[in-house]
């Protein structure tokens, strides 16, 4: 894509709620910040807004850029923008990081109001019809009654469907993307594994790490190398790096020599040296506590009832992380409401991490879609 | 809807003949959504497509159809039982490969049925076995190594199958160059309609 596409140079904005919420664990927050973005116009009849919702480690931050320097645009840049499958020109744009999040919103890095201290171990934890009933905050603030859409990939993709469940009649379009509608055993015991290596390592100090020096970087690299393997498929790793060593010979000694070796630890470095161990352990619960289902005592059909959006669903084949069946549970259960609803297999070799590439029949589903939606001039 | 701006194939009336009106339909093997446009322009029906291939599907997607991708050979595990008013099965059966399966399961999502399949009994495809060669015609338009049916059948063959699988034939409707067959139609027709529901 070109950079004529982009939505250019963008500046995050804080909503200040101070509105208390109620949080599923319990506790209650007074008030809180959440940072987001937005791009396009919302126009008279405001009714052409479309909600970006993230996944684990993604943030308001959905296109364009801060300055022009930035290395890398907006995580979500191929797909937003004017011309684009979700075209700016068309549609005003809001993206957010959820609370508890990473970049602003208020989370474990913020100060807990009452203690004047961070919060760290404290923060609580937050789950995905916590982000919805915030997120609704924030639209509302906005002077949008009904979203156009809410789209969203993985974690995203829950985010989406749980503002049908809690919100019905404010949205119309719902786009749902290599998600699922609860987790898999096999799915928790990955989160989990990530959470272990952050929890145990000496640096985390349960939490309150924020005041030393040494943040707790080893677990939080060796959790994210982990999601990396999980969110590509054997093939592509194998396409893209197979065998191939650095060096022209072995080393018989543990430093970094295969290529897919070098391709984790860069990755964890800079997730390490970027994100909050805090928030990452809570994101992954949040995923894990995820169940619309109540633990299988509702099926799916049941609760799938109250639904009045349409649903664009999409998988991918070699996404074993979401894989494709687990969309199809979703699909099963809108048809059998007689919601109506898309549904697309795609193609594609690159794993659960093909929800974030440029694909181009993937991108143009998504484009004739949202070129279908009508909304007021 | 002001116009109906989509291809229309001559079959499409008598499918739209055959569905009540305002009723919920799904095609198996949509193409490009065009019946289903046609018939909720002409019927105001509920339609939803299922369609395997990738560029047909965003075709139908683009016409505003509600499409799912998935591959009929595996069934309609996602779908309800009764849940439609009409399934529809036009010009595919013969390229299936698991057929009474599938007529099964359409009988159980839908409460009728539409199939239509090539006559492969019609005299010019007759001919053609005669002069020694696999037919290629209108109706059946490939050649030997490409083409995609596996599962030819004549009428006579598909009224057996519905007696033995104790289908009910509601419709059955032959037809030759747009016009209807009463005439040795296992003979003269080239195109099959069938309406069924299970007895």
């Amino acid at each position: 894509m070109k950079e004529i596409n982009s939505v250019g140079i963008v500046k995050p904005e804080t909503f200040k709620c101070t509105d208390s919420i109620e949080l599923s664990c319990g506790e209650k927050l007074d008030n809180y910040n959440l940072v987001y973005e937005t791009y396009g116009k919302l126009n008279a009849a405001k009714d052409n807004a479309v909600l970006v919702c993230h996944a684990l480690s993604g943030n308001q931050h959905v296109a364009g850029k801060y300055k022009k320097t930035d290395k890398y645009p907006g995580w979500w840049d191929n797909l937003v923008g004017p011309n684009k499958p979700l075209d700016t020109n068309k549609f005003f744009v809001i993206g957010i990081n959820n609370l508890g999040g990473n970049e602003g919103s208020t989370g474990p890095k913020s100060i807990n109001p009452k203690t004047k201290k961070i919060w760290g171990a404290n923060f609580p934890i937050i789950t995905v019809e916590d982000w919805v009933k915030t997120q609704k905050k924030l639209v509302n603030s906005l002077g949008i009654k009904k979203l156009s859409a809410v789209i969203g990939g993985s974690l995203g993709g829950m985010q989406a469907l749980e503002w049908n469940l809690q919100f019905p009649n404010e949205v119309s379009n719902t786009i749902v993307i290599a998600a699922a509608p609860n987790l898999t055993a096999q799915n928790i015991a990955f989160n989990e594994v990530a959470r272990q290596s952050i929890i145990t390592d000496p640096d985390f100090k349960k939490g309150n790490f924020y005041l030393n020096k040494n943040k707790p970087k080893r677990g939080l690299r060796i959790a994210r190398m982990l999601g990396h393997i999980t969110y590509l498929s054997d093939d592509v790793m194998g396409s893209k790096f197979g065998r191939k060593i650095k060096n022209k010979k072995y080393l018989y000694n543990f430093s970094t020599e295969f290529e897919i070796e070098s391709y984790l630890n860069y990755q964890g470095d800079k997730f390490a040296s970027e994100f909050d161990a805090n928030t990452y352990i809570r994101m992954t619960k949040a995923l894990d506590y995820y169940d619309p289902t109540k633990k299988n005592r509702k099926k799916l059909s049941e609760v799938f009832k109250k639904i009045k959006s349409k649903f664009l669903v999409i998988s991918f084949t070699s996404d074993w992380r979401f894989s494709p069946n687990r969309s199809k549970e979703m699909v099963k259960g809108l048809l059998a409401n007689d919601v109506q609803v898309s549904y697309a297999e795609i193609t594609a070799a690159s794993g659960h991490d093909a929800f974030l590439m440029s694909d181009d029949h993937y991108h143009e589903i998504i484009k004739s879609y949202f070129k279908n939606m009508s909304i007021s001039k | 809807m002001k116009k109906f701006n989509q291809k229309i194939r001559y079959d499409f009336s008598i499918i739209e003949n055959w569905t009540h009106a305002n009723s919920k339909v799904l095609d198996l093997g949509c193409g490009d959504g065009s019946l289903l446009n046609y018939l909720k322009f002409k019927k105001n029906i509920k339609g939803f497509g299922i369609e395997k291939n990738p560029d047909n599907w965003l075709l139908s997607l683009k016409n505003n159809i509600d499409v799912i991708q998935m591959d009929l050979e595996s069934g309609l595990a996602g779908f309800e039982t009764n849940s439609f008013d009409l399934v529809v099965l036009s010009r595919t059966i013969q390229s299936m490969r698991n057929v009474e399966d599938i007529i099964h399961e359409m009988l159980r999502v839908g409460k009728e049925v539409v199939i239509t399949f090539p006559n492969f009994g019609y005299w010019k495809n007759r001919l053609q076995i005669l002069q020694g060669f696999m037919p290629v015609s209108k109706e059946l338009p490939f050649k030997w190594f490409d083409t995609p049916n596996v599962h030819l059948c004549t009428i006579h063959d598909f009224d057996n199958f519905c007696k033995k699988n104790k289908i009910k034939i509601n419709e059955r409707l032959i037809l030759t160059d747009k016009k209807s067959v009463n005439f040795y139609p296992n003979f003269f027709g080239a195109l099959a309609l069938y309406k069924l529901v299970s007895k």
